[in-house]
């Protein structure tokens, strides 16, 4: 049995009337891709965003390794190992590729608070950035500027980030949303080959990214997970296939 | 070695802003002089306000006070019979840079349109401090005893020594912005600026290195004071005033925002264009106004952008 | 009822009617940013123009109240033309260029109102039928104008309480208030709706400066000062809600009158009179200063934000 790497208790999240977040218990093991889908509304936003340290929950504790994160702001559990891609594309659109990879490196190696050398001209910055350039084969557009990158591009381009921090859980916002047929097949590909060596916590709607990269996956409907188990258990589960797969999907 | 565009336009400036002695030796109008002393004084608060504003995104509508507190570093010791230059400029870019420090501390708390606020409201608040200061002048203010003495190295009495310090200063200055926006501290501050969010993301702390901006820029607009109460030989709360840090901020968009060198050119314009209008009028600040609503509206690229055919920071 | 007691509660209601002014200046102000998210720098403008023109038409016509009537309508108009001219372009624009062109603008009406009338101030006095006093309790007469100003303001308060909560009109400005996009998306019409909030807000500056000409000095650039103190409001109250501006608008109204009154005469009981005499006015005049910050320590949204935390 893997031991737990995230560990998710009583998880609670109100909005004013609504109540995002229901009591979620989660663990997801080291090494294990887990995905978590459920129609528009269920609150998964809401569970990546207290995930990644953006909300804070109203109730409830969050473990990653031995550590309790719950109290930790984003940037602490981003220096904590946990990286993560957004929804809508978020990188530093005006600078280049490389640069967006370094400024990753840079804040999960060594101090930022050196005033003197150009960190342009930083080896220890920019070979490990282009390494993890060339892992998402994006090493041909190290010099452009992140805004004329296309939307695939981008996308490829925060994953790279992600992996520069060295992060023992990804937590990745829909990674092929927006991307067309053959863009999201190779994202899938690439994806499957960072299984076993990084945790993965994924949310995503496309089915056929799910059901290919997740080891287990958990349904949420009304801020609850209805349902946790592997692919074959959640397609054979009456009650997804009524919430969120319909009668006759898969 | 080809040189690039940028290093031949901040060459010829260099070489520009250093002849201006002799020609106006030459020409005899020493008045020049003293005019591009004066905006190189401003361009270094001017530079100082870029590295916050351009590079780090903070809209900080207080910089004039440290113009303030830097002047009266120097006012306040000469009053008391202290012409030690090193002492007054030391305690000037000292005093600045603690009170950038606690008004950093807690103005970088909010964000956006508060935080613009609440600098503007702190400045204001050592305006009103400046005035209450009876013995110093108060709302009248009061006359520099005497330039700061620096010990026989240089004597600030003489025009022309005064100026090439002033210059040596300026290019000091943006020679160590230069490397402080391009090290990894500026370039986790450009990143907090472009998306803080993503830089939160990837680990990085926003507040520390904003305020260790902030901090610094405080120092050199404290410099920029001293040098400036030095240059006027009078010093009051003027210097304080909210609207001297609205011209502060214009000369940096003029220039244009996030180049460190643009400033200087928006120093000198802005600065050229209230001469040349107050020549014209009394009444200059009717059509200065609207200038600069036009400017906003029309140029924000500013200056240094035009004449390099470069985009801003990124 | 004894001196102490007689000069602490007229201090009291001379803080509540500057809380007054600053109410009538915030409240415009607050729902500008919030609604339009404009940061306007100008707004003390519209305050000069309303003190200007209301000594103006008092003049013509004779009667102070005939000169605050008209002034009111007067300054809206200014302050529609200066939004429809200067300041549609704006909304598009970040925060940062809204300053800057807005302190452009200051630059031209101060120097227009100087044009006009000069830079010396201008003296109005309390009319007649308002001055001298009225006795609000056995021993404390107080000014009627004064009171009358906070009269006014409390009329207003409720007013515009209504109108936001009881209104169409209130139910959109609440809703741009919280949620811009959303209503755009909704169907209002955002350009009008933008106009009128301005108005609205430029009226009220118009009718703060209208009244404070009796009180306070009309001159050119006596707009910025009360400006800064209305942003103090704002950020204490929290931006984009009335209820944050009324009571902001009175605690910093409180905290500048009684600081000025009895900070220094408090210090001189505890450090050296000589003392006292110097730091007394410096603290008083930094005292809401340092309320603004001791607030935004606890609380950097404010008191009672109107945006929620999305």
């Amino acid at each position: 049995m893997a031991e737990t790497l995230l560990s998710i208790r009583g998880l609670t999240k109100r909005f004013g009337g609504l109540l995002a977040s229901d009591r979620i218990d989660l663990d997801v093991a080291r090494g294990e891709t887990h995905a978590i889908i459920g129609p528009n509304g269920a609150g998964k936003t809401t569970l990546i965003g207290q995930l990644a340290g953006d909300l804070r929950p109203d109730a409830g504790a969050i473990r990653f390794g031995d550590q309790d994160v719950t109290r930790l702001d984003a940037p602490h559990r981003a220096r904590h190992g946990l990286a993560r891609s957004f929804q809508v594309t978020s990188v530093f659109r005006d600078f280049s590729a490389l640069d967006n990879v370094a400024l990753a490196v840079q804040a999960h190696r060594g101090s930022s608070f050196r005033f003197w050398r150009p960190a342009r001209a930083d080896a220890t910055l920019r070979d490990p950035a282009r390494a993890a350039l060339q892992s998402v084969g994006l090493e041909a557009r190290a010099e452009v500027r992140a805004a004329n990158l296309a939307h695939g591009e981008q996308r490829q381009l925060e994953i790279a980030m992600a992996l520069a921090t060295e992060p023992g859980l990804l937590l990745l916002d829909e990674p092929v949303a927006g991307m067309g047929l053959d863009e999201s097949q190779r994202m899938v590909r690439f994806l499957s080959t960072l299984k076993r060596r990084i945790t993965i916590v994924l949310v995503e709607h496309d089915m056929d990214a799910v059901f290919t990269l997740a080891d287990r996956i958990s349904v949420m409907v009304y801020g609850r997970i209805i349902a946790t188990g592997t692919p074959p258990e959640i397609r054979g589960n009456d009650e997804v296939r009524r919430a969120y797969l319909g009668e006759d999907q898969v | 070695m080809a040189l690039s565009r940028r290093t031949l336009v901040l060459a010829a400036g260099c070489v520009a802003l250093a002849l201006v002695p002799p020609i106006a030796a030459l020409t005899n109008q020493p008045f020049y002089l003293d005019l591009f002393r004066r905006m190189m004084i401003f361009a270094i608060a001017a530079v100082s306000l870029d590295l916050i504003l351009g590079y780090g995104g903070m809209v900080s509508f207080g910089h004039a006070a440290y113009l303030g507190i830097g002047a009266y570093a120097v006012g306040i010791p000469a009053y008391h019979g202290i012409q030690n230059g090193w002492l007054q400029w030391g305690l000037a870019i000292a005093a600045s840079a603690l009170i950038a420090l606690v008004i950093g501390a807690i103005s970088l708390r909010t964000s956006g349109v508060s935080f613009i606020m609440i600098t503007l409201a702190f400045a204001q608040m050592l305006y009103y401090l400046g005035i209450s200061l009876e013995t110093y002048g108060g709302d009248n203010g009061m006359r520099l005893a005497a330039r700061s003495r620096f010990g026989g190295i240089v004597d600030l009495r003489e025009p022309t020594v005064f100026y090439y310090v002033v210059l040596a200063i300026l290019v000091l200055f943006l020679a160590l912005g230069s490397r402080l926006v391009e090290s990894r501290f500026g370039m986790a501050v450009r990143a907090a600026k472009s998306n803080e969010a993503r830089a939160r993301a990837i680990g990085f702390s926003p507040l520390p290195y904003k305020l260790t901006a902030f901090v610094i820029a405080g120092g050199g607009g404290g410099l920029a004071g001293a040098l400036l109460a030095n240059q006027t030989e009078y010093l009051t709360p003027d210097f304080m005033h909210w609207t001297r840090s609205g011209e502060i901020m214009f000369m940096v968009i003029l220039g244009g925002m996030g180049t460190l060198f643009g400033p200087v050119i928006g120093a000198v314009a802005l600065l050229l264009l209230e001469d040349v209008l107050s020549a014209l009028t009394a009444h200059w600040q009717i059509i200065l106004g609207p200038i600069l609503v036009l400017v906003v509206l029309f140029a924000k690229r500013g200056l240094f952008g035009l004449l390099v055919g470069e985009t801003r920071d990124g | 009822m004894p001196l102490m007691l007689a000069l602490v509660l007229e201090q009291t209601l001379n803080g509540l009617q500057y809380g007054v002014m600053l109410f009538l200046m915030a409240a415009g102000l607050t729902l500008i940013f919030g609604i339009m998210n404009l940061v306007n720098l100008a707004h003390g403008s519209l305050y000069m123009v309303g003190a200007y023109l209301a000594t103006a038409f008092a003049e013509r016509t004779g009667s102070f109240v005939l000169g605050v009537a008209l002034a009111l309508p007067a300054t809206l108009l200014v302050g529609v033309v200066v939004e429809v001219i200067a300041l549609r372009t704006l909304y598009e624009r970040d925060h940062l260029d809204q300053v800057l062109a807005t302190f452009g603008l200051i630059l031209f009406f101060n120097e227009l109102i100087a044009i006009v009338w000069g830079r010396a101030a201008i003296f109005t006095s309390v009319p007649p039928f308002l001055s001298g006093h009225f006795r609000v309790l056995p021993g404390l007469p107080y000014p009627t104008y004064r009171a009358v100003i906070i009269l006014v303001g409390a009329a207003v308060a409720v007013l515009l309480w209504a109108l936001v909560t009881h209104t169409r009109l209130g139910m959109r400005i609440r809703a741009g208030a919280s949620n811009r996009t959303m209503i755009a998306a909704l169907g209002v019409d955002i350009r009008l709706l933008y106009t009128l909030v301005f108005g609205l807000g430029a009226a009220l500056a118009g009718l703060a400066g209208a009244m404070a000409g009796p009180l306070y000095s009309v001159q050119p650039g006596m707009g910025e000062s009360i400006l800064i103190q209305v942003f103090v409001v704002i950020v204490i109250g929290g931006i984009g809600s009335i209820r944050g501006a009324i009571v902001g608008a009175l605690v910093v109204g409180m905290a500048d009158t009684l600081g000025r009154a009895f900070l220094k005469p408090m210090l001189a009981t505890m450090i050296s009179p000589p003392a006292a005499d110097k730091a007394g006015p410096a603290l008083a005049s930094m005292s809401i200063y340092l309320l603004m910050a001791a607030v935004l320590f606890f609380r950097p949204e404010g008191l009672f934000p109107a945006r929620s935390r999305s």
